[in-house]
């Protein structure tokens, strides 16, 4: 298990290596210098050279041959722009936005405990009506209880979440007021943040003033954000279910007189769970990587909103250094969601 | 008698069978026919020319008997607008899959059928493909191409990519091993023959019912980014992004993004179905 967990994040060593490549490569794709499409068509030449200098630009891509040669210092063919890049991500610093001036890093630490929030928010939530729902539709198969899930379960990862959002937005918030359109606090209130997550931080500082508006931010983007995995995780438990309940210890339970409720949760539940586990988790990464759309819907600043106003403001250091730390985050979580296999399920042999 | 039919016939006869017999598959069947012939029919039945669309005496008008789905903020009709739409996404979702599928299984044959160093190279960057969420590459690509109708065509179709070549790749060396392959290449046959003859077929039911569900994630994945604007841009009528100019009026106005929500829940759900009953078809042994 040990030697496994090991070599399952050595893995890790080269699928990051290629990340950091192509994240890299984004800025010299562009078409045109990529000072002069930051900076705009106006900028003074001492503006792009300086930007040029703070960006590496005026050194080769991969290997500084000529530097190397002409200061016979192999050490010198290092200084390269991927190098310095790769130099200064693995020191943890991802750079500073061209516009606002502030640290990549900072930013995203900043940022990272509203969009966690939000993701735990539209998990909880998935789970707690996909698990019931799915065992439901599986003990009563063929029933309308199943028609209505697995069709409800359809339609959830068929519709646009941008336009739920909006749905939403405009039922609960705008004609029935009873819920906040935007944002994760109303105006005037605020909590010192201790996790950054308010919800919890209201609770830590004792302000439930706090804990219970925040709460009230998070359940239109929750409902939005978690539809999909909703609909993902009541089809997966509903199948997992199914397959379970045609097995032979099933029967064997059944035969022995057990009661149905007994053999669903005693003994069918616990093993169709697994695979259930699985997808809750690596939907869990998504989530929390994925939520560009909710956040911008719903103005939550979060990661996922300020990587989509650092793309709309060309600001290559917050794309570069945001989808760096999302790649990261999501091949750990997955990595982690392999592992626990084992945890969960002991039959399982890691070779 | 079902074995006496399944005994008579072709396995093509077969798989028609069962595909008549899933209720998803006849009604994904029936919706993804509605909008191809809608699409394809639109030009003939409402000829629209999106660059001079414009009524602004009648704009923000609510749905009438004149205009079924209302007006939006520059007077255009959006019943006829949705019907273009559908042009457009599902020419986006065809292309952006035929990308993925052409790219994928090229990858996928060459690393399943050769092995050793192309394999380990074709899946470190299937690896590092898929270490983005599917989104934000798509956002990331184009970030960087630049956004239009046709980047995010191929935005949508390079994420994609890795289904397809892990799919082909597990194929390809599930089949490559076996007795009728190991026949051929004795025969004397060619790579590109033993491939394309004898391997690539095998692997044809899968692709069929990844692509149709493919489809509707492309759909979905180009509104999104036509939402965020960095996909189809005005006029266009395209779904995602009547949905983000209808955003701004949409207190006012909430038929705008409506309908074209509406459409896009539709349609993809129509391509969810139809591949649900594909694989109930193609794919007896793991369909429910």
């Amino acid at each position: 298990m040990t030697a496994y967990a090991i070599r399952r994040f050595l893995g890790l060593i080269p699928v990051l290596f290629g990340v950091s490549l192509l994240v890299f490569t984004f800025i010299h794709l562009i078409p045109g210098d990529p000072a002069v499409v930051m900076l705009g068509q106006r900028a003074t030449p001492q503006a792009l050279e300086k930007l040029r200098k703070q960006l590496n630009l005026d050194k080769p891509l991969f290997f500084n041959v000529k530097a190397a040669v002409e200061e016979k210092n192999p050490a010198a063919l290092f200084e390269s722009q991927y190098f310095s890049f790769a130099n200064r991500i693995l020191h943890g610093d991802l750079g500073e936005s061209i516009f606002t001036k502030v640290d990549v890093a900072t930013e995203l630490r900043a940022r990272f405990p509203a969009t966690l929030e939000l993701s735990i928010g539209a998990m909880l939530l998935a789970i707690l009506v996909a698990i019931p729902a799915g065992i439901m539709a599986a003990v009563r198969k063929n029933s309308w209880v199943d028609l209505t899930v697995m069709t409800g379960a359809l339609v959830g990862i068929s519709m646009p979440i941008f336009w739920l959002g909006l749905l939403l937005i405009y039922l609960f918030a705008v004609n029935l007021h009873w819920l906040p359109p935007s944002g994760r606090l109303d105006v005037g209130l605020q909590v010192k943040p201790l996790t950054g997550m308010y919800v919890l931080d209201g609770l830590l500082r004792g302000n439930l003033a706090v804990t219970l508006n925040a709460l009230k931010h998070l359940i239109l983007p929750s409902i939005a954000l978690g539809s999909i995995p909703m609909a993902v995780i009541a089809r997966m438990m509903r199948g997992a279910m199914l397959e379970v309940m045609s097995q032979d210890y099933i029967r064997t339970a059944r035969s022995k007189g057990l009661s149905e409720r007994m053999v669903i949760w005693k003994h069918a539940l616990r093993n169709a769970m697994l695979p259930v586990i699985t997808i809750i988790g690596l939907m869990f990464g998504t989530l929390l990587t994925g939520a560009i759309l909710t956040e911008t819907i719903f103005n939550w600043p979060g990661i996922g909103k300020w990587l989509y106003d650092g793309i709309g403001a060309r600001d290559y250091p917050i794309v570069q250094g945001g989808t760096l730390f999302i790649a990261t985050v999501y091949v750990i979580i997955n990595a982690l969601v392999d592992l626990s296999y084992g945890f969960f399920d002991p039959r399982v042999q890691y070779h | 008698m079902a074995t006496s039919e399944a005994y008579m016939r072709t396995p093509t006869q077969q798989a028609w069978l069962r595909f008549r017999r899933s209720s998803s598959g006849k009604a994904g069947m029936l919706i993804v026919g509605f909008f191809v012939l809608l699409a394809l029919l639109a030009p003939f039945l409402y000829p629209y020319d999106a660059t001079k669309d414009r009524h602004l005496r009648e704009r923000l008008r609510p749905p009438t008997a004149e205009h079924i789905m209302g007006t939006d903020e520059l007077g255009r009709d959006i019943f006829v607008r949705v019907v273009h739409g559908s042009r457009i996404s599902l020419r986006v979702g065809v292309f952006a899959v035929g990308l993925a599928i052409v790219v994928g299984t090229v990858l996928g044959l060459l690393a399943g059928y050769f092995g050793g160093t192309t394999d380990m190279l074709i899946s470190w960057l299937i690896d590092i493909l898929l270490s983005f969420p599917s989104i934000l590459l798509a956002i990331a690509i184009v970030a960087v191409i630049g956004p239009g109708i046709s980047n995010a065509m191929i935005a949508v179709g390079i994420v994609q990519i890795p289904i397809y070549a892990r799919l082909t790749r597990s194929v390809v060396i599930s089949i490559k091993e076996q007795d009728f392959v190991s026949a051929a290449v004795g025969l004397g046959a060619t790579h590109s023959r033993v491939i394309f003859r004898h391997v690539l077929p095998n692997g044809l039911s899968p692709l069929i019912v990844q692509g149709t569900l493919s489809i509707a994630t492309a759909i979905l994945d180009a509104a999104g980014l036509g939402f965020l604007g960095l996909g189809a841009q005005p006029p266009q009528p395209e779904w995602g992004l009547m949905i983000s100019k209808g955003f701004l009026y949409f207190t006012r106005a909430p038929w705008i993004s409506l309908f074209p929500g509406v459409a896009i829940m539709v349609a993809v759900l129509g391509f969810n179905l139809l591949g649900d009953g594909l694989r109930d078809a193609l794919d007896p042994r793991t369909s429910r």
